[in-house]
């Protein structure tokens, strides 16, 4: 996986393609035929866990948009779309996906209404084009998640070029803030492991008494749902480093089967790129069911919709059904229709979690879920 | 206190004439306020005219005119050439209560009770003290004569005040009748000119001539030369006579024994059907019915329910018919799609019956309100109490949404339509002698649910189609709107000349175009369309809105405690 380089280049991978796509559509209009566009099926459904690698792999399954009078205006706004991408690729620019849901609003008529809609015919073309959303030029707003501890990320100065190193134990009360590309950055490290969190409360917690300092880790906070950015970051730090990554997330379904198994295995939605945005070396180590129980964690009792989100991960979740684990323990807090937060552990004294939980669990790997 | 003796109390007790009871309740028969009361008495002048003329087989032709006396008197004069009447008849049938021809047989006419035109006389006389001005002439050669009534409220008795003899030379046979009273002429749908209009419609076959008070003379030309078929006169069918109507008949019958009784005096009872009534309520054939008990009766009417007997013959009554009411319609209303039915007879407590509907939709109708109901009994519109009616009701209790209207929980649909049904029946059902409104009976009710519902069916189909096309028209423009976006698109990609762009829209256009066929096209063709007729009862919005609704919420007051019930 290679950043576009920043320059002029008729021969782009990126702006080949969309011109490909481009004549096809043209030659098919010529011939009087209804010109098709074909991309892939971006869901579940249309992934399949790769045991081997670890990640949710695309399967063949595509969507063919025909032009008809019901597909017209999407039809056009993907057009439209695909020569925004062209040029922001041609002039080495960038667009956030909500710069260029207002580019839209040249289009007159074709317009984008709100941005759900943008975002969703970036998506389409980015599945189109099998590449990754920065390389066809558009990146996201959200940032990439924050880090503290053991670590130096080697950046490269704007006005220079020149290598920059952070160091991630030198923001005190804050942290180093993941950006949205990272393809580009190195790293430096001595640390054992990498912690990712699901929740910013927990991550000022472990920062704050310098948890990393205590364990010789790199605190990464994903802030719910892990970005792609994060995500990637991850995975290159890991990689690197031959780092192991423990993800310690709240004890519901929300937590096991949208935040860490979209960390490890990749997502649905981004399923073309899966391969490098994920982490199949990472692991689960809390809070588990099992903890709610070991640790007589105070819970919250569960709600009709998280049933249905475990119910549906039982069903549909190519990566649950791969984990035998994972069901049993799905199945465990479904019967104790209970669920419990990270901060939870509070219960037991607020620095509990630093003092007893995680050496514990660090400690037994029999805690973890894969 | 002084104690009275019941000898004293019964010396006020005194027999009330019929005459007085509705001097005291002239509501009762559409006489309540000014401007309903003008309208009341044009409606039981040309309802007896129309009726007279049918039943001589004459094509009608009516006169009507009112004049305005001074601000709230007015003279209405009606005339017809139908057979005129005898002179020996004339007083009763004018200025007696309850003396008519049609009270006593079962025959579709309009006229039932024998009221209406001497309760307006009545009217006329309490309000200006003057007599009615009857002219009859019978044939060619004959003289005409002219009769001036009053009624004698106290004991319903005519009372002429003078009677001359009169060339009247203009008129072969006909009748004429001049009432003064007090009124109010106002325009809009509960107007003379609205029910004349409406009487139109519904009798193709007659001529009415029209001149109102401000002098305008409005013509309503005859559309069909031929008379509806002769309503028949039926005897009543056994399910429909209650106890105490069988017993009053047993009295009066000159039947020697209970089956002659029972074969003579009802429809659908031969000498089959009478022995098993016989039968079935333990009484011998060969009973004389004079000397039946009360018990006994109360044991043939049992029995009589326990028999099987054949429907009345429903040949006796003659709808307008699908065609011509949707053809009234047409006149009436410039809508884009019209449709009408007429269910085949049934029977409510032994009456048979008809009804029919018709509706029409789209046009020139505005979206946004309650659709407009037209109802009729007998060919007679009813203008008033519409809330009380089975019709209104019915029209509520159908579910209107399934056909492309807007409708709330059982109230009036909301949309460009107008509804039409008719009720034809040898008895029709009021609630009230001022014959406004029919009365809820299940059977009555199911009728008007199914034909609305046929029209509905159609209507929907209508407005599926109507939809259809819209969404179709939508998406061409859609198509249109789109096209240069794609070409643009593609132009700018891969640099395109302003020539192979311009292909790029044609051939757009040209393949998704092909795609999609011809586009149909609604619109209002409708030549049978009069926009003069379409205008009377239309003008004086402010009045209507006022007076009408006030109206209609009275009557929905008391329909809700009917449905409560």
């Amino acid at each position: 996986m290679t950043k576009t380089m920043a320059k002029k280049d008729d021969n782009n991978p990126v702006v080949l393609k969309i011109k490909d796509v481009a004549k096809k559509i043209y030659n098919t209009i010529l011939l009087q035929k209804q010109p098709q566009l074909e991309m892939p099926i971006r869901s579940l459904s249309n992934v399949t866990y790769n045991d081997k690698d670890g990640y949710f792999e695309l399967l063949d399954k595509t969507k063919t948009r025909t032009l008809t009078a019901s597909t017209i205006k999407t039809f056009a706004q993907t057009l439209r779309m695909m020569h925004l991408s062209k040029n922001l690729v041609e002039t080495d620019d960038i667009a956030t996906k909500r710069e260029a849901y207002y580019v839209s609003k040249n289009w007159g008529e074709a317009r984008f209404k709100e941005q759900p809609e943008s975002d969703a015919v970036m998506d389409d073309i980015e599945a189109m084009m099998a590449v990754n959303r920065e390389q066809i030029g558009f990146i996201p707003e959200e940032k990439g998640g924050a880090v503290a501890g053991e670590l130096i990320v080697i950046d490269k100065d704007q006005d220079t070029g020149k290598d920059l190193e952070i160091d991630c134990t030198k923001f005190g009360s804050g942290a180093y803030s993941v950006p949205s590309s990272v393809e580009h950055l190195k790293f430096k490290t001595k640390a054992k492991f990498v912690l990712a969190i699901e929740t910013s409360g927990m991550f000022e917690r472990l920062n704050k008494h310098g948890y990393w300092k205590k364990a010789n880790c790199i605190l990464i906070s994903m802030g719910g749902v892990p970005t792609r950015a994060c995500r990637r970051f991850i995975r290159k730090l890991a990689d690197d480093h031959k780092l192991p990554v423990y993800v310690f997330c709240d004890g519901d379904f929300y937590g096991y089967f949208n935040i860490y198994r979209t960390l490890k295995v990749g997502s649905g939605n981004a399923a073309h790129i899966n391969e490098y945005f994920c982490v199949p070396q990472a692991k689960y180590i809390g809070i588990t069911p099992q903890d709610i129980i070991d640790y007589k964690l105070p819970t919250h009792p569960l709600k009709d919709v998280d049933i249905k989100r475990a119910k549906d991960a039982l069903k549909n979740d190519p990566f649950v059904q791969h984990y035998k684990e994972w069901q049993k323990a799905a199945d465990q807090q479904i019967k104790m229709k209970a669920r419990a937060e990270q901060q939870a552990l509070a219960k037991h004294g607020l620095n509990f979690v630093i003092d007893k939980y995680l050496p514990d669990k660090l400690k037994d790997h029999k805690t973890w879920l894969p | 206190m002084e104690k009275k003796s019941a000898e004293e109390l019964a010396k006020k007790h005194r027999e009330i004439s019929i005459a007085e009871f509705f001097e005291k309740n002239r509501h009762l028969l559409g006489f309540d306020n000014p401007r309903r009361a003008l309208m009341t008495a044009v409606k039981e002048a040309v309802d007896n005219a129309l009726d007279a003329c049918e039943e001589a087989r004459i094509l009608p032709e009516i006169n009507v005119e009112l004049i305005q006396l001074s601000e709230t008197r007015f003279r209405m004069v009606v005339e017809d050439n139908g057979p005129g009447i005898i002179k020996a008849q004339i007083p009763k049938i004018f200025a007696k209560l309850l003396y008519g021809s049609k009270f006593h047989k079962l025959s579709a006419t309009r006229g039932q009770q024998g009221i209406g035109i001497s309760a307006a006389v009545l009217y006329g006389q309490l309000t200006t003290g003057k007599a009615a001005i009857i002219t009859s002439k019978t044939a060619k050669d004959k003289p005409a004569t002219k009769i001036k009534l009053k009624i004698n409220t106290t004991t319903n008795e005519p009372q002429i005040m003078e009677e001359t003899e009169e060339e009247w030379a203009v008129k072969e046979h006909g009748t004429r009748i001049e009432i003064d009273m007090d009124g109010s002429y106002n325009k809009g749908r509960q107007s003379v000119d609205e029910y004349l209009k409406e009487t139109a419609i519904v009798n193709p076959h007659c001529t009415i001539i029209y001149t109102n008070p401000e002098a305008n003379q409005i013509i309503f030309p005859r559309a069909a030369e031929e008379l509806p078929p002769e309503p028949k006169e039926i005897q009543p069918h056994p399910y429909g006579v209650e106890l105490g109507r069988l017993m009053k008949m047993l009295e009066s019958t000159a039947a020697v024994t209970l089956q002659q009784f029972l074969t003579t005096e009802f429809v659908r009872v031969g000498p089959g059907t009478a022995k098993e009534i016989c039968a079935n309520s333990a009484l011998l054939p060969n009973t004389k019915p004079k000397k039946m008990t009360r018990e006994m009766v109360e044991n043939l009417y049992n029995g009589i329910q326990k028999t099987k007997i054949i429907a009345p013959p429903t040949d006796c009554i003659s709808p307008i018919g699908a065609e011509l009411l949707e053809k009234g319609l047409r006149k009436e209303v410039n809508a884009e799609f019209y449709c009408a039915t007429t269910r085949p007879p049934s029977v409510y407590r032994g009456n048979p019956f008809i009804i029919e509907a018709s509706l029409a939709y789209g046009g020139e109708q505005e979206g946004d309100k309650t659709v407009r109901i037209m109802r009729f009994a007998n060919r007679v519109p009813l203008l008033y109490q519409q809330g009380a009616c089975a019709i209104t009701s019915s029209i509520q209790g159908t579910s209107w949404r399934s056909y492309g209207l807007q409708q709330s929980k059982s109230s009036l649909p909301v949309g460009p339509c107008i509804i039409v049904v008719h009720m034809t029946s040898v008895w029709v059902p009021f609630t009230s002698e001022s014959k406004e409104a029919l009365a809820n009976y299940n059977e009555i009710t199911k009728e008007i649910r199914l034909a609305l519902q046929e029209c509905g069916r159609k209507l929907a189909s209508f407005v599926n189609k109507k939809r259809r096309i819209k969404e179709e028209s939508k998406k061409r423009s859609y198509i249109e709107k789109y096209i240069p976006h794609v070409a643009e698109a593609l132009q700018e990609i891969i640099q395109l000349s302003d020539i192979d762009k311009k292909k790029v829209e044609d051939n757009l256009c040209e393949i998704l175009e092909h795609t999609r066929g011809e586009l149909e096209e609604i619109s209002v063709d409708n030549p049978d369309y009069d926009p003069e007729l379409a205008k009377i009862g239309r003008d004086d919005e402010d009045y209507d809105s006022g007076d009408e609704d006030e109206e209609d919420k009275k009557s929905e007051k008391d329909k809700q405690t009917t449905l409560d019930d």
